[in-house]
């Protein structure tokens, strides 16, 4: 079945601001970092999509392979976030050790 | 000589700046002599002008010294104007000044180096500014000169400046001339604006061009400058006031030379006055009526210098009656003839108080002729001139303006001639208090009485005889044909006297009846005051004679009140609204600045909650405008 | 079936913000994951579907479970913001859904469609090929991207030596 963009647009932007919303409004530092994974996988889902209604549109005038750049930049997005969770963690584990609180509040060093 | 003319000035401007700058290092006696010296080499180049002058057939020159101010089509040259008006000033001004100058370095003999250095260049100063007064040939040089007079007498008056009163004194003087001088001012501006230039020559050759109306105006506003430097009503109040300096100051300044200024301008500027009859109108009514009420006021005054003061303000006023009836060459008369006489008689009172010590109030004297001879003959010769008493000169000067009254308007001539029988009484009320009766005053006083030394002394007689010679310069033409010396030298420069022509038979009932009201006004004061002086104090209607019809408290209550309760909200103004605003926004910059501080807060929560309402502000910019809002910002943002 | 997914991701987001208790939060974000997952088979992207559930929900999801599991947490330790700065929070997150939805809704794409069901780009045979062809350079660096997050990581959990002494006090601020 067809499925007009919008529709891919509009839940991928909610998934988005819920995503900020939580980033604002928690203060434990982990949830934030999980609010920021589902913040890209939104993107990743709008990608897909537009991937998908490239491939529509161009490949009825024969363009070979049209539409592949959206789930490769997808599959790209994935590597880092991968990277980037470890990264985060490890630090987050260090801060814990340091102060004894995964309090985002606490980490008002940048006052001074 | 006339191209010389500039010495004249030149003389006295050195002698300021000598005294002025050196005061510390001369020494007294070369201070005198530098004053004087410089007033007499101006005095002498002034004799050498007016011989020149004198020839028949001379004609006025404009001597001009540099190109003052050249803005546009406005063009006023630094020019002196050499006629026969400027000369006969320049005598008066020079000669008498030098009398004076003489008589101070006697009379001022107890100041100490510096600040005698100090009185003789503010008086250099002052003759150099009466100069440039009557010698300029447009309305700006002589503004300056009237300026620079109105200057000096500020900074002579105020000569004690330790003595608040005296300062209060001075700047009295100073702000009332101010006031005359606004006046002054947009006359001028008038003239450019009418004539486009504002030198004698064109003002006086363009006169009939404008309209009455127009030349009303100008010449009445000429007039508020004059009442200001000339003390009449209005603005006369600061002269009696003005007695707070030094009395040589009072004789030069006071007597004969600044406060003639005015007459002086409005005679040379008869031209116009001519063109606007209710101008003239005024003037008559104006002058009359300070002679009148400056006369009452002298009736009842004790101070010896106040009532000479008040007797200025009226001599005044008869001359702006003489102007305004167009009597120019009897207001010029009387101008020289005053000169003479008051001076005389303020330096005469100068070498009373030096007598007794510094007294001045008159109930305290009396019976002086015996230890000061001289001084009691020269004064009774000032007194009976200002009487109008003939064959001295006040009789001439005065009985021509009063002629030329009746001729305009009797009712001038009553009023004029009801206050010479007042001039007379209380002139000789003085004389008689100081001078004869009995001394009253205290034994220390007694001790300290003696005369004068020569360099008063001398002043003195030159000026008597002067006083009573002068006269015979204006005989009038029903005594004598073709023997007004004076009128024929002044007829090219201020013109023929306008008015009817009298008969004989009654200019001669005119001056037989102001002489006889001269004479029973003299013997009424001698008579009544030699034997029972008035010591008391005055009580009803004289009570308010003595304190000048209350005049300077009316003007205090209505004037001075109110402009200084505007001043106190203006500085409360000032200092909460307009300050309050400036620190207002410093406070406001400050409170500002402590609340952005709290963004500060390193929550990294709250710095992500800004950056997400950027954006979003962001996107909201781009959604209103379509794209093109926020692509400039950003580009202007990262530069390129 | 597409709308059912898009309602459960859409709860299950909102659920991952709201939890009291993080394990929760974990538990509910995994459930998101699998509808986007969903959703992408339904695009024709199967490869990524599956890479999506092994990466995210397998790995990432487990090791923020290790690190809860660490730290002891549970519902009563976190402490909660300041009431306002959550309304605002939310009122911002709100504002941004708003004004990207009246954005996009200028935007005329009602023209384009995204046909779902059919199609192979998804498969992994041509993504291989392309992703080979013209991306490699893009794929070898990303590889020597996770060699320096493993770096990093092992250099960040490194003990100080003070630490050793200082180990246990708070850090205040």
């Amino acid at each position: 079945m067809t499925m007009p963009i919008n529709y891919y647009i509009f839940l991928s932007v909610a998934l988005f601001c819920i995503g900020v919303a939580g980033v604002l409004t928690r203060r434990n530092a982990i949830i934030i970092f999980m609010c920021v994974e589902l913040m890209l996988n939104a993107v990743n889902l709008l990608l897909v999509a537009f991937s998908k209604m490239h491939y529509h549109a161009l490949a009825a005038a024969g363009v070979p392979n049209a539409g592949m750049d959206g789930q490769l930049f997808v599959f790209f997005i994935m590597v880092v976030a991968a990277a980037e969770v470890s990264v985060g963690l490890a630090i987050i584990v260090m801060m814990y050790r340091n102060t004894h609180s995964i309090d985002v509040n606490f980490l008002n060093r940048l006052k001074h | 000589m006339t191209q010389l003319v500039w010495l004249v000035p030149a003389f006295p401007l050195a002698g300021f700046l000598l005294n002025g700058l050196l005061r510390n290092q001369l020494s007294k006696s070369l201070t005198g002599i530098i004053g004087c010296g410089t007033v007499l080499a101006a005095f002498v180049v002034s004799l050498l002008i007016f011989g020149e002058v004198r020839h028949e057939g001379f004609q006025p020159a404009v001597v001009t010294l540099f190109d003052f101010i050249s803005v546009g089509k406005l063009s006023i040259p630094f020019a002196f104007q050499v006629d026969q008006l400027s000369a006969l000033f320049l005598l008066i001004i020079t000669g008498v000044g030098f009398l004076i100058h003489l008589y101070s370095t006697a009379y001022m003999h107890e100041e100490d180096g510096p600040q005698f250095a100090r009185y003789f260049s503010y008086l250099n100063l002052f003759v150099f500014s009466m100069l440039l007064l009557v010698l300029g040939a447009n309305f700006i040089i002589l503004f300056i000169g009237w300026e620079g007079v109105g200057l000096c007498s500020y900074l002579l008056i105020g000569y004690w400046f330790q003595n608040v009163d005296y300062g209060n004194a001075a700047k009295k003087a100073f702000i009332m001339n101010r006031i005359g001088d606004l006046g002054f001012l947009i006359a001028i501006f008038f003239m450019v604006s009418q004539f486009g230039s504002v030198s004698f020559d064109t003002v006086f050759g363009k006169a009939s061009t404008v309209s009455t109306g127009m030349m009303t105006a100008i010449t009445l506003l000429l007039f508020v400058g004059a009442t200001g430097k000339s003390a009449q009503i209005p603005l006369y109040t600061w002269l009696p006031d003005a007695m707070a300096g030094p009395t040589p100051v009072s004789a030069l300044i006071h007597a004969a030379t600044m406060v003639t200024a005015g007459i002086y301008m409005i005679a040379r500027s008869h031209v116009l006055f001519d063109l606007a009859p209710v101008t003239q109108t005024v003037v008559a009514v104006i002058g009359l009526a300070t002679a009148l009420l400056a006369a009452t006021i002298a009736l009842k005054q004790n101070d010896i210098k106040k009532v000479l003061a008040y007797s200025t303000v009226s001599q005044l006023g008869y001359m702006f009656l003489g102007l305004g009836v167009g009597a120019y060459t009897g207001a010029v008369f009387h101008v020289m003839t005053h000169a003479f006489f008051k001076a005389l008689l303020f330096l005469g009172a100068g070498s009373v108080i030096h007598a007794m010590g510094g007294e001045q109030d008159i109930r305290k004297m009396g019976g002086l002729r015996k230890a000061l001879p001289q001084t009691t003959g020269t004064f009774f010769i000032g007194c009976v001139a200002i009487a109008g008493i003939p064959p001295l000169s006040g009789f001439f000067s005065k009985d021509e303006i009063l002629t030329a009254a009746f001729a305009k308007n009797p009712v001038y001539y009553v009023v004029g001639v009801f206050t010479a029988l007042l001039t007379a009484y209380y002139m000789f009320r003085l004389f008689a208090m100081t001078f004869l009766g009995g001394f009253r005053g205290t034994h220390d006083q007694e001790h300290h009485l003696h005369e004068s030394p020569s360099a008063m002394t001398i002043p003195l007689w030159v000026l008597a005889f002067l006083a009573v010679v002068a006269g015979f310069l204006g005989v009038p033409p029903v005594m004598a044909p073709n023997a007004h010396r004076l009128a024929q030298f002044l007829g090219p420069v201020v013109g023929e006297a306008t008015g009817a022509e009298l008969a004989p038979g009654t200019e001669w009932g005119l001056m037989g009846v102001s002489v006889l009201l001269a004479l029973i006004g003299t013997f009424w004061a001698v008579g009544r005051f030699s034997k029972k002086p008035e010591l008391g104090e005055p009580t009803g209607f004289g009570k308010v004679l003595a304190n000048k019809w209350y005049v300077d408290e009316f003007y205090n209550a209505v004037i001075v009140r109110p402009l200084d309760l505007l001043a106190q909200f203006l500085v409360f103004f000032d200092k909460n609204v307009v300050d309050g605003i400036v620190n207002g926004v410093g406070r406001l910059v400050q409170y500002g600045s402590r609340q952005l501080r709290l963004l500060q807060s390193g929550q990294v929560g709250g710095y992500v909650l800004l950056m997400v309402l950027g954006i979003v502000v962001l996107f909201l910019v781009e959604l209103f405008t379509g794209g093109s809002g926020v692509a400039p910002a950003v580009k202007a943002t990262v530069g390129h | 079936m597409f709308w059912f997914l898009s309602i459960l991701a859409i709860l299950g987001a909102i659920l991952v913000v709201t939890s009291k208790n993080p394990v929760h939060s974990v538990l509910w974000l995994i459930v998101v994951f699998v509808a986007i997952s969903g959703h992408y088979i339904l695009l024709d992207a199967q490869f990524l579907a599956i890479v999506n559930l092994i990466v995210y929900a397998g790995a990432i999801m487990v090791l923020f479970l290790f690190v809860f599991m660490l730290m002891n947490l549970n519902a009563d330790t976190e402490p909660q913001k300041n009431r306002w700065l959550k309304i605002a929070g939310v009122v911002t997150g709100g504002a941004l859904l708003l004004v990207l939805v009246a954005a996009l809704k200028r935007a005329d794409l009602k023209a384009q469609v995204a046909d779902l069901g059919t199609g192979d780009i998804g498969l992994i045979h041509n993504l291989g090929l392309v992703l080979f062809h013209e991306y490699v350079v893009p794929f070898e660096i990303s590889s020597v991207l996770f060699l320096s997050a493993m770096v990093g990581v092992v250099v960040i959990g490194k003990k100080a030596e003070e630490d050793k002494v200082a180990g246990g006090q708070r850090y205040g601020g």
